[in-house]
This record gives C-alpha cells, structure tokens and sequence, in this order.
C-alpha cells in the first residue's frame, strides 16, 4: 500500500508541494486535479523517485524514501505514463512493451487487451496518439507495477478520442488491480474516473474525497468553483444548522467549517430552476446555447448573480425578468460570509 | 544536493590538455631575443589585406548568392544550393594548387586552349582563391538569416508603396546584416588560419613565415609569430561571437518566379563560381590522371592517411563523450567544453609549432604517430563533442527516466537506451573528425614522423618539387574525401549549422 506523509518538495528555496498525506487503497484510483503549476506533475516525480524530497516520507510496499535516504526509481517498483509518452523510438511496440521482462506471459495479456497485436512490430514514430498511450500503459502494466502513475496520459490527444481512452485507461487499471494515481488538470475527467480526488492549490491538498463528496461538499470556494461553475448565494442559517434561508426561498444546507448565521450558499446551475415573470427575482443578463441545454446568467436584484442551466425549449432574451427557485433536495454547502 | 558529474573529471583533464599548445608557445615565444622586428611589420600588413580583401570578397560572391537561393524559385533549386555550398568542404589548397598549375604562360589551359591567361599567383592570387572557397560561409549564414524572414514584410513595404528593389535594400538587407557579418567573419578567420593557400601562392602571410621559420629551425622565432597569430584569431573569435544576434521566429520565406530569360541570366552569373572552384581542381586532376596515370605515388600514402585519421577519430570520440555528458549537465561543465573548443580557433601551423616543441621536449613523443594523432585530436575534438552533443541533447530525458522506472539501472538504461539513440551522433562525429584529419595540411608537414608520407603531405611535396602531374591520385582522393564530408554535413547530425533544407528553417 503506498502511503505518503508530510512529503514536501522543494526546489532551492521555493517549496513546491507542503505537507502532503495521503494513502492508496488495494486498486483505488486517486485524481490530482488543480491548476498549472500547482504541483501535481511535482508530486508524481516524487513519487517516482525522479526528484529528491525535503521533508516526510514515502513508503510502499517494501521501500521506505526519507529526505536523508534516497530510493532509486528503479527500485521503486512504481510504473509511470508519461505525457509523451517516452515510448523508446529505436524500439518496436513489443520491445517496448517487454523492455526488462523474462516472463512475457503478463506483456502478451495486457497486448491482447489493449487490442496491439497488430502493431507489435511497428516503430513508435508511425502510432497515432491513442496507440501510443495504449502501448505506454501496456509497457507500464506488463512490469507488473505496485502502483501506477500517469502524468496527464491525456492532454496530447485530441477530444474525440479522449473520452473513450479515458475509459479504456480506468478499466485496464481495475483489471490488473493496481492502485493509481492519475494527475490531470480536467476536472471533468477527474469526477468521472476517479475513486477519489484530490484537489491541489499552490502546492496544498484542499480536499482528498470522493467526486461526489468533493462536488457537492466542496472543503472552499475554491474547490468549489475548480470542480464546475458555482454561485453563491447570500442567506442566513438557522439556528439548527439546517437550513438557509434566501430571497429565494428556503433550501436544506449544510455548514462548510463551522460556518454560522450569515452564509453564502453554494448553487450548481442545476439547483435552480427558472420562469418568466413580470415581477420576479431578478433579470437575465446573458444566455449561452448549449444545444441540449441553456445557460442564463440572472442578475438578481440584490446584485449577486447567479447561473442556471435549464432545458433548451425555454427561451428567454436578455433583460427579462425572472422568478428562481431551488429545486435540489440534497443539502447545500454553505460557507461563512465574506 | 546531487554529487559532481562523473563526468566532469575527465572533461576537466581534456579542458586542462586543450590549454597546453597555447602554455607552451607562451613558454617558447619568451626565448625570442625581440618580440617584433620590421619584418613582422610586412607580414601582418600582408595578412590583413588577405583577410580583409578575403572577407570583402566572399561577402560579394555570398550575398548575392544567398538571396538567389532564399528566394528564387530555380528549377532544380537544392541541387544548386549543394553546389554552391559545396566548397566549404573542399580544403583551399587543392583550389590553390590547381589554378596555380592551370592559369599563367606554360599553364594546363595554355597547352589545352592554345592561348595564355593571366597567372593566378601573389596576392590577388591568394585573394581569389580564398574567396572562391569561403563564400559559402557568407552564403549560408546569409541564406539562413533571410530564410527566417517572413514574406509579409516585404509584402508590407510593397503595398506601402515601396519597390521590390529598393525593398530588398531597405527591408530585407538590413534583417540580414548579423548573418553577412557572421559569415564574413567566419570567412577571414579561415583566410587567417589557412596554410596551404598562402603558402602555394607564395604570399608572406603569418602561417606561411612561421613555416619558414620553423624550417629555418628558428622555432622560438615561429612560436613568437604563432602567438601573434593567435591575438588575431582571439580578436576575431570575440567579434564572431559578438554579432551572433537575435534569431527570429521563422516564417514563410518570400518565394520569386523568374521568367525563362531571367533564369538563364542567374545561372549564367553562377556559372564562373562554379566552374574554377569546383569543375577546373577535377578536370585538372582528370587530365594529369589521364596522362600520367598514378606514377610516383605508393599506396601507402593513403595507408598513412588512412591509419592516422582513425586513430584520431577514434580517440577523438573517446574523449568527446565525457566532455559532451558534462556540458549537458551543468553551468562548470559547459565552460570546460567551451575550452575544449579553443583547439579549432587554433590554426594547424600554430598547433604543429607547439607540439613539435612538446615533442623536443618529451622525446619519448618526438617524431612518433603518436605525437601527430595528439595534434589532430586537440583541433578537430570539437567536431566530434559538437556532433555527440547534439544527439544527446535530442534525447528525450523522459526516455531515461522511463526506462528506470521500468526497473532499469543507470547503467543498463545508459547501454539500452541513451547509447543506441546517440549512436549516430557519435558515429557522425567520429567520420568528421577522421576526413577533416585525412585533408590536414601543415600540422602533418610538421608532425609526420620520417618517411611517414599521407595523401596530403605527398600533395605537397610534389608542388615543392613541380612534378605537378603526380598530384592526379592524391587530388582526387581528396576531393572525394571532401564529397563525403559535405554529405555528412547535408544528411548527418550537423545539419542544423548548415541548415540547407528548407523543412529544417521552418521550425
């Protein structure tokens, strides 16, 4: 199991990662979403024994990495995607794929699932994009790794083809039953495949939890707006903490950090919903067709805005007023006030 | 954090060795009893109008040639610009011995054409010749900097209402400016440090006289010319480095159709270059082979050559690849390949002068192989660090680290890995160091052990002696030396310097 505790990195006298804890389950697959620069990239050359740290600890397995007692990557026994992949040029797929193997047994398994028989004898440089990430994983699994990591394995792809490989990517992880950690700065990527995320800034996890629990409870504002569009909405939480009342009406909420009395109440665009009304909360100030949807954002009439996503039968132009109401049941975050 | 680079221990010992000819002129140069007589005086004179006359010259041919080649859509336009550029690869003298032998009464072309033509001999003998053989420096540092300018400005200044002449003066020229100084510069350094050009047309310059001297056995005398020589190369080397200006993003080069009558004039204007510096060194030779055959000349000349220029090549290699490991790795490692360098500013005379002093000194090295194969790794190393470098630079580092996550060890990543992928590289560095060494003139005159006679030494006896149709084999295997050069440098790992293909500028 790998296990990290108060790792820090440094680089001269900047730290790049503080105080980092966290550990893997027998196949969990953690996300490290956060924007550039936040350090994630930093956190998987750690991991991988490819920079030196400066504080903490890495154990997995049967290693144990400190500041004063450096692991050779080699004997790490971590596997690594790379987001160019680093597939060897002078090497076919299959001498990539067997690069340090006696055994071959587990390189022809993970060729028939990634679906490269076809391509064993072809040289890097004539693969498309997507072989190339299918032939990295392959290599990477086929080494029969303790954990696996991926550093952006899909940010040189183009978007049709992300989508399926993403997929591709989570169950040959589940199927060979290895915990991975896959840093991407997509955060829809990062809800969907992940069995947790984590959320970096500046070096800092802000929230290690589910995609559900990270979405819904976000640990701050800034969680919250990284992983979707948010608003916030003023309001005044009752007395046993349950409730919020808005100028939109009432709205089950639960408390962000010991927030209480005056709170901003965090709203995804599909917590509301909207009508045409003459009297109404506020009024539209821009609309964005989405095909399958519609995006407004209403200027309510104490000057917050707020988005809603509603279906794209309603159409309504800019200026007109409307009425918002909440329509979630599950409870909202709410944070202390500003 | 991280223990030094193994690799900066023997890069330091090579650093510390490149130092030593310059150590050891200074030493010598202190025995001369006065450091400048009135003679020194006519021979910087005479070498500076060669450099500057060469400079001025090449600028003239090269310019022009340069914008024919960025921007004219020739028919057959890459194999014109290998043309052009081909002399770069040919070593001066055999431009210099041929129009010796072919111009002036009693000359090749007088027994074949029936009539006399002006000798090419002194002075503007010299002049011509250098020029013919350093434009393409002018012409390639030129093309390249022209290359890197988008059409668009041109097309700016032409709706502007400028016109495409006074354009091309006030738009393009001036964007090239850094290019043409490079480039001459590159071209009166060659003209500064070049032996056998002077040296066959019988015009005083620094390398000729030290050459004499050291004939005269008056080696302090030599050493103190060398180092006088070496100021020069040193002030020139600064002002090289000192108009390497800003590289601009490449655009889309301007591209011109010529009519049919003005292509026919353009390759007319080419069409002299061409001819004496290329067409006439072959036919001379051909008509010496086809009348003498190969008398006088033994196999083992090219044995010699061939035997030397290996060990060289090979020890060259050696060397390079610790000194191109460091100068990756870091700031102290690049600064000790820097001074490796020094070996190529250092002109072949001046570096055969100091070693033969080594050579007196250590006699266990005076007149061995070995001596010689020092002297021929000391001034062509940076060719094989520059071509090893390269290739290890395009290493992805990606690749190691992959491999050593992989459960690889710095080792095994190292033969598995980085060796193969920079196979080329070395392989290209070890052929330029062995044909630059098979084409070396003077340190070979000085260095070559009794007896020992190589291609271009015999070249030189037989100009000394005038049985000038003896030349024929040796000059042809020269030349052809100097083909396989300029197919390394078209296709090999030193395209970027010379950057002819047109794929290579759009990056």
């Amino acid at each position: 199991m790998l296990k990290v505790s108060n790792l820090s990195v440094s680089y001269g006298n900047t730290r790049i990662i503080r105080n980092l804890n966290f550990s893997l389950g027998e196949d969990e697959i953690l996300m490290l979403v956060g924007p550039t620069g936040c350090g994630k990239t930093t956190i998987l050359q750690a991991l991988a024994g490819l920079i030196p740290i400066s504080e903490g600890q890495i154990c997995l397995d049967n290693w144990r990495a400190t500041p004063d007692r450096f692991v050779q990557p080699e004997k790490r026994n971590v596997g690594m995607v790379f987001q160019d992949f680093a597939l060897f040029p002078h090497l076919s797929t299959e001498q990539n794929i067997y690069f340090r193997l006696k055994n071959k047994e587990l390189a022809e398994r993970w060729i028939q699932v990634l679906g490269l028989e076809e391509l064993r004898h072809a040289r890097p440089a004539t693969l498309s994009g997507g072989q190339k990430q299918r032939v990295a994983l392959a290599r990477t699994l086929a080494h029969n790794p303790a954990c696996v990591l991926l550093d952006e394995p899909l940010s040189n792809l183009d978007a049709a083809l992300k989508d399926s490989l993403r997929w591709e990517i989570r169950n040959a992880l589940k199927e060979a039953g290895v915990p991975a950690i896959w840093v991407t700065h997509d955060q829809e990527e990062a809800l969907s495949v992940g069995d947790r995320i984590g959320v970096l800034n500046n070096g800092v996890l802000c929230q290690l939890d589910t995609p559900e629990n990270c979405f819904s409870e976000p640990a701050s504002r800034f969680v919250a707006r990284f992983l979707g569009e948010a608003s916030f909405l003023p309001g005044r939480l009752s007395d046993d903490q349950k409730t919020v009342h808005t100028t939109l009406g009432e709205a089950p909420a639960i408390p962000i950090n010991d927030a209480s009395d005056q709170v901003d109440l965090l709203i995804r665009p599909d917590d509301l919903s909207l009508q045409q009304d003459s009297t109404g909360h506020g009024h539209i100030s821009w609309v964005r067709y989405e095909g399958g949807a519609r995006f407004y954002a209403v200027q309510l009439d104490d000057d917050t805005e707020v988005k809603v996503r509603v279906s794209h039968e309603h159409r309504l132009e800019p200026g007109e007023r409307v009425s918002l109401s909440i329509i979630t049941t599950h409870p909202l975050a709410a944070y202390a006030k500003r | 954090m991280r223990a030094i680079p193994l690799s900066y221990l023997p890069t330091a010992l090579v650093a510390i060795l490149a130092l030593v000819p310059v150590v050891v002129l200074a030493i010598l140069a202190a025995d001369t009893p006065q450091i400048f007589d009135p003679h020194n005086i006519r021979v910087l004179l005479n070498t500076l109008v060669l450099v500057i006359f060469t400079a001025i010259g090449a600028i003239l041919v090269g310019v022009p040639l340069a914008l024919l080649t960025a921007y004219v859509e020739l028919p057959f336009r890459r194999v014109w610009l290998v043309l052009l550029a081909a002399p770069l690869a040919m070593p001066s003298y055999i431009g210099a011995f041929t129009l010796y032998a072919a111009f002036g009464q009693g000359g090749e072309l007088e027994t074949w054409l029936g009539f006399s033509f002006p000798a090419v001999r002194d002075m503007p003998g010299a002049v011509l010749v250098m020029t013919l053989y350093t434009y393409p420096f002018v012409l390639l540092t030129t093309r390249s900097a022209l290359r890197s300018l988008d059409t668009n400005q041109v097309n700016a200044a032409r709706t502007l209402g400028m016109s495409f002449s006074v354009c091309l003066l006030k738009v393009v020229l001036p964007r090239a400016v850094t290019g043409i100084a490079a480039g001459g510069l590159l071209a009166a350094l060659y003209a500064l440090s070049d032996f056998g050009t002077p040296a066959i047309m019988q015009v005083d310059t620094f390398t000729r006289v030290i050459y004499v001297e050291y004939n005269a056995f008056g080696l302090s005398q030599a050493a103190m010319l060398s180092l006088q020589l070496l100021c020069i190369v040193a002030l020139l080397l600064f002002l090289e480095s000192r108009v390497k200006g800003s590289h601009e993003t490449p655009g889309r080069p301007l591209s011109l159709w010529p009519t049919r009558w003005q292509t026919g004039m353009m390759m007319f204007a080419i069409l002299p270059v061409l001819l004496l510096a290329i067409f006439l060194p072959l036919l001379v030779f051909s008509i010496w082979l086809f009348r003498e055959g190969s008398a006088g000349f033994e196999f083992s000349y090219a044995l010699n050559s061939t035997y030397a220029s290996v060990l060289a090549a090979i020890v060259a290699v050696v060397l390079a690849l610790p000194v191109a490991h460091a100068a990756i790795r870091g700031k102290i490692g690049r600064i000790m390949e820097r001074i490796t360098y020094l070996g190529f500013g250092v002109p072949g005379i001046v570096m055969g002068t100091a070693l033969v002093y080594i050579g007196l000194q250590l006699p266990f090295l005076y007149q061995t192989l070995g001596l010689l194969v020092i002297a021929y790794v000391f001034r062509f190393l940076p060719l094989a660090v520059g071509s090893v470098r390269t290739a290890s630079e395009r290493l992805d580092p990606s690749l190691v680290n992959a491999a050593r996550l992989l459960g690889a060890t710095p080792k095994e990543a190292f033969r598995r890995i980085t060796l193969p992928l920079t196979m080329r590289g070395i392989v290209a560095g070890a052929a330029l160091v062995f044909l630059e060494a098979m084409r070396e003139l003077p340190a070979t005159l000085m260095l070559g052990p009794t007896g020992f006679e190589t291609l271009a030494t015999y070249l030189w006896r037989v100009y000394e002696a005038g049985y000038f149709g003896r030349a024929a084999v040796p000059g042809l295997l020269l030349i052809l030396m100097s083909v396989l050069v300029l197919m390394l440098m078209l296709t090999g790992e030193r395209r970027s310097e010379i950057e002819l293909s047109d794929t290579e500028d759009k990056r």
